[in-house]
């Protein structure tokens, strides 16, 4: 074949693929703007006042929206009473929330730059912010204390772009009251089965607080094998206490944690259920949900959790009792990462 | 997608190249670059831009796009190293077996093509993940084969350069494709469809580039010569030349503590802020990209094996100063310049090294030995060193590391005096 005819057939070969690689960026941008657009049947969000502390003292829930239309991925309030009513929007994105005692924190992702790079932010009742912390990785996990004094959050972190497949978790501690910040739980001193413990393949997730303001529950990865631990603040020490238990979530009396559990036989892609353990007992109950659930659930009170679940438009919230009784009930559409507030 | 190298030309079927062995390329003058080299380096860049693409969208896709989960995701990394030696070793020795390099390559690149679209399909993670061995099976199988073709195509005394600058333009793509990836995202909110698409057209035109423009000719005569068995590849071990390299490169290569947890003992050692850890490896690449010439070129005149042992001394400086810089400001930067530096001087160098010991007929399954060696080496290491960081902690896990460089490096050093640096045996072709 001549120098030219190559030369032709990679020109052609160029004006043909970059015709097809333009026309799947201009698709999806199109897409993007779609949904910007609300969507006829979809919740009715509209900009108002958002508040952390309900002022008229009737429980609220404050969550993200990801319903289409231009408070999209914004913190949105409805009453508790009708979950599924109109949305009213703050303006403040966020990617993952939780809140309580009139504090929040918001991990959103941040604008300019040719990378996403995110950021936690803590706000305030009025969704002021208080402090921002710069972020490693792509947000997952985050959890305000009972009392409001305490945050957690964790993020993805793809280490090594040479493995390609490395993929680890990073978890941080903010302590409001003394501003003390651990950007890595990986500081704390691991205690595992009575001894103390390090590997470099250490991944802490899913932190939940108890009521103390200074004990807290999270995942603990290693060796290939998850582990439940209870954390201590002042000792900075973490502790094993159960295998195989994932994204724990402490209810409101501190009795009890629900958690996802990867169950033996299950498919490789949905692998977990939902459990409850009793923290006195140690005994573990199935929930009523059938589905793989991801997802670190929220109390809405002593008796029920709330999750989310992949949906039609973002994801779906569904509600379920705690004692593993009841079927899943759905909650509100288009919605990730509720916070139950002034019940 | 591949089209095999000898469609419908009937004519002599490939010219040999001219610029192998220009004549009057004395030393002090150097020659062109050989056009297949160029040729490969530019399919190297397309592909990477191609693969990196996907690789830095990928854990955003996963957890972002997806709402998975993406942890114990590298659990089958150790199964998979296995296979990729055993498919890298094939790709070497079969490259030699039918002549044929540029079509093992040529095979080895369109499955990773393939492997973009496939992409657009798998929702899972299990999916997903296999998706992801396929393009590492391309890769395994095309790796060696090409770092045949750019010896075989590169003039004996320049091999050092030829495989510095496909290096360079290798990690130049690397670097590219991160880059091209998030403006599409910047375009086009949430668009990793998007983002794959351009990625398979990017790593078909990279295909398209080979079979174009890298000459397709048969290494060996088909009929004279015996058939290239492989009990003759592994036997090439037996020769003292590609036996110390690849004992070299095995004894080094169990001392090299991985990319993971350099970056991971960086991480703990500079109080940088949290967010450049995900830009530590790109400092690693930019240096790899700025020194894989100049070290090639470096390794052409003073030795190959110098320059080698020089990278991995580069290494042990680095770890050096990962024990002893404290938290000084510049501690990362002169790591990250390091740990390139040790790139740029062991990677293509230590190809153009093996190629000179190698004969031409068996060159693929040669090189596929050395760096199946290298390979499993670093592969034992970052179990060794993860275990070794369980038991002692991860600076004395560090400290050991370099003590055991130190002496791997002596006992090299000493290996190579022996036979004084001369990298010239006869040359096959």
């Amino acid at each position: 074949m001549t120098l030219q005819r190559r030369i032709l057939i990679l020109v052609t070969a160029v004006v043909l693929l970059s015709a097809v690689g333009v026309i799947a960026v201009v698709r999806a941008s199109s897409r993007a703007d779609e949904k910007d657009r609300a969507r006829p049947g979809g919740p009715e969000v509209t900009r108002g006042e958002v508040s952390l502390t309900p002022a008229d003292g009737a429980p609220r829930i404050v969550l993200r929206n990801m319903a289409w239309g231009p408070h999209r991925d914004e913190l949105v309030t409805v009453p508790a009473a009708s979950p599924g009513g109109p949305r009213t929007a703050s303006g403040v994105s966020c990617l993952r929330f939780h809140s309580a005692a009139g504090t929040g924190v918001c991990l959103q992702a941040e604008k300019g730059g040719v990378q996403e790079q995110y950021r936690a932010v803590v706000l305030d009742a009025h969704l002021k912010v208080v402090s921002s912390h710069p972020l490693a990785g792509i947000p997952t996990r985050a959890r305000v204390s009972p009392g409001g004094h305490l945050a957690a959050w964790t993020v993805f972190v793809g280490g090594d772009s040479y493995a390609g497949t490395n993929f680890s978790t990073r978890t941080s501690l903010l302590d409001l009251r003394t501003g003390r910040y651990d950007a890595s739980l990986e500081d704390f001193t691991i205690v595992k089965d009575g001894k103390a413990y390090r590997n470099a393949d250490v991944n802490f997730w899913g932190v939940t607080f108890a009521a103390d303001e200074q004990t807290f529950y999270a995942t603990l990865a290693t060796g290939g094998q998850t582990y439940l631990v209870r954390g201590d603040l002042t000792a900075r020490t973490v502790t094993t206490l159960r295998e195989n238990l994932e994204c724990p979530s402490l209810s409101p009396d501190g009795t009890r944690l629900v958690f996802k559990k990867r169950v033996p036989g299950l498919s490789a892609d949905a692998p977990w259920r939902l459990y409850a353990l009793d923290l006195a007992t140690m005994k573990e109950t199935p929930l009523a949900e059938q589905r793989s659930v991801d997802d670190q659930v929220v109390w809405k009170d002593d008796r029920t959790v709330v999750y989310a679940l992949p949906g039609d438009f973002g994801a779906d919230l569904y509600a379920l009792p705690a004692d593993g009784t009841g079927t899943p009930a759905p909650l509100m559409t288009s919605a990730l990462a509720p916070a139950f507030l002034g019940s | 997608m591949y089209v095999a190298d000898s469609r419908g030309t009937p004519a002599p079927a490939v010219t040999p190249e001219p610029q192998a062995v220009v004549p009057g390329t004395g030393p002090g003058r150097r020659a062109a670059l050989a056009p297949t080299v160029l040729a490969l380096g530019t399919v190297s860049l397309i592909t990477d831009v191609s693969s990196e693409m996907v690789t830095a969208v990928l854990p955003l896709y996963l957890v972002a796009g997806l709402g998975l989960t993406p942890l114990g995701f590298g659990l089958l990394d150790g199964l998979y190293n296995g296979v990729s030696a055993l498919v890298r070793l094939t790709g070497g020795h079969l490259g030699d077996r039918l002549g044929r390099h540029k079509a093992l390559a040529g095979i080895g690149y369109g499955l990773s093509a393939l492997c973009k679209p496939l992409l657009l399909l798998a929702h899972t993670l299990p999916a997903i993940g296999a998706v992801l061995a396929l393009d590492r099976t391309g890769k395994g199988l095309r790796t060696a084969p090409r770092d045949a073709l750019i010896s075989l195509a590169a003039a004996p005394a320049e091999r050092g350069r030829a495989f510095g600058v496909h290096r360079a333009m290798d990690t130049a793509g690397a670097l590219i494709g991160p880059l091209l990836a998030f403006l599409i995202l910047r375009g086009a909110a949430d668009g990793y469809d998007a983002v794959f698409t351009v990625s398979a057209c990017v790593a078909a035109l990279g295909v398209l580039v080979l079979v174009l423009f890298v000459p397709g000719r048969r290494t060996r005569p088909a009929a004279d010569a015996a058939p290239v068995s492989l009990r003759a590849s592994v036997g090439l071990l037996r020769g003292t030349g590609l036996r110390r390299i690849t004992l070299a490169a095995l004894l080094l290569g169990l001392c090299t503590v991985s990319d993971a947890f350099v970056f991971l003992l960086l991480q703990r050692a500079g109080h940088f802020p949290d967010r450049w850890f995900a830009l530590l490896p790109l400092g690693t690449a930019a240096a790899f990209l700025l020194l894989a010439l100049p070290l090639g070129r470096l390794a052409d005149r003073v030795g190959r094996r110098r320059v080698f042992l020089g990278g991995h001394l580069a290494l042990l400086a680095a770890y050096g100063l990962l024990l002893t810089g404290g938290t000084h400001p510049a501690l990362p930067y002169a790591v990250l310049l390091l740990h390139g530096t040790f790139y740029a001087a062991t990677d293509g160098v230590l190809m153009a090294a093996a190629a000179a010991v190698v004969p031409a007929e068996h060159r693929g399954g040669g090189l596929a030995l050395v760096q199946t060696g290298q390979a499993v080496a670093r592969f034992a290491a970052s179990l060794g060193f993860g275990a070794a960081w369980t038991v002692w902690g991860a600076r004395p896990a560090l400290a050991v590391a370099a003590g055991l460089l130190a002496v791997a490096l002596a006992g090299c050093a000493r290996l190579y005096s022996a036979d004084a640096d001369e990298e010239t045996v006869a040359e096959a072709v």
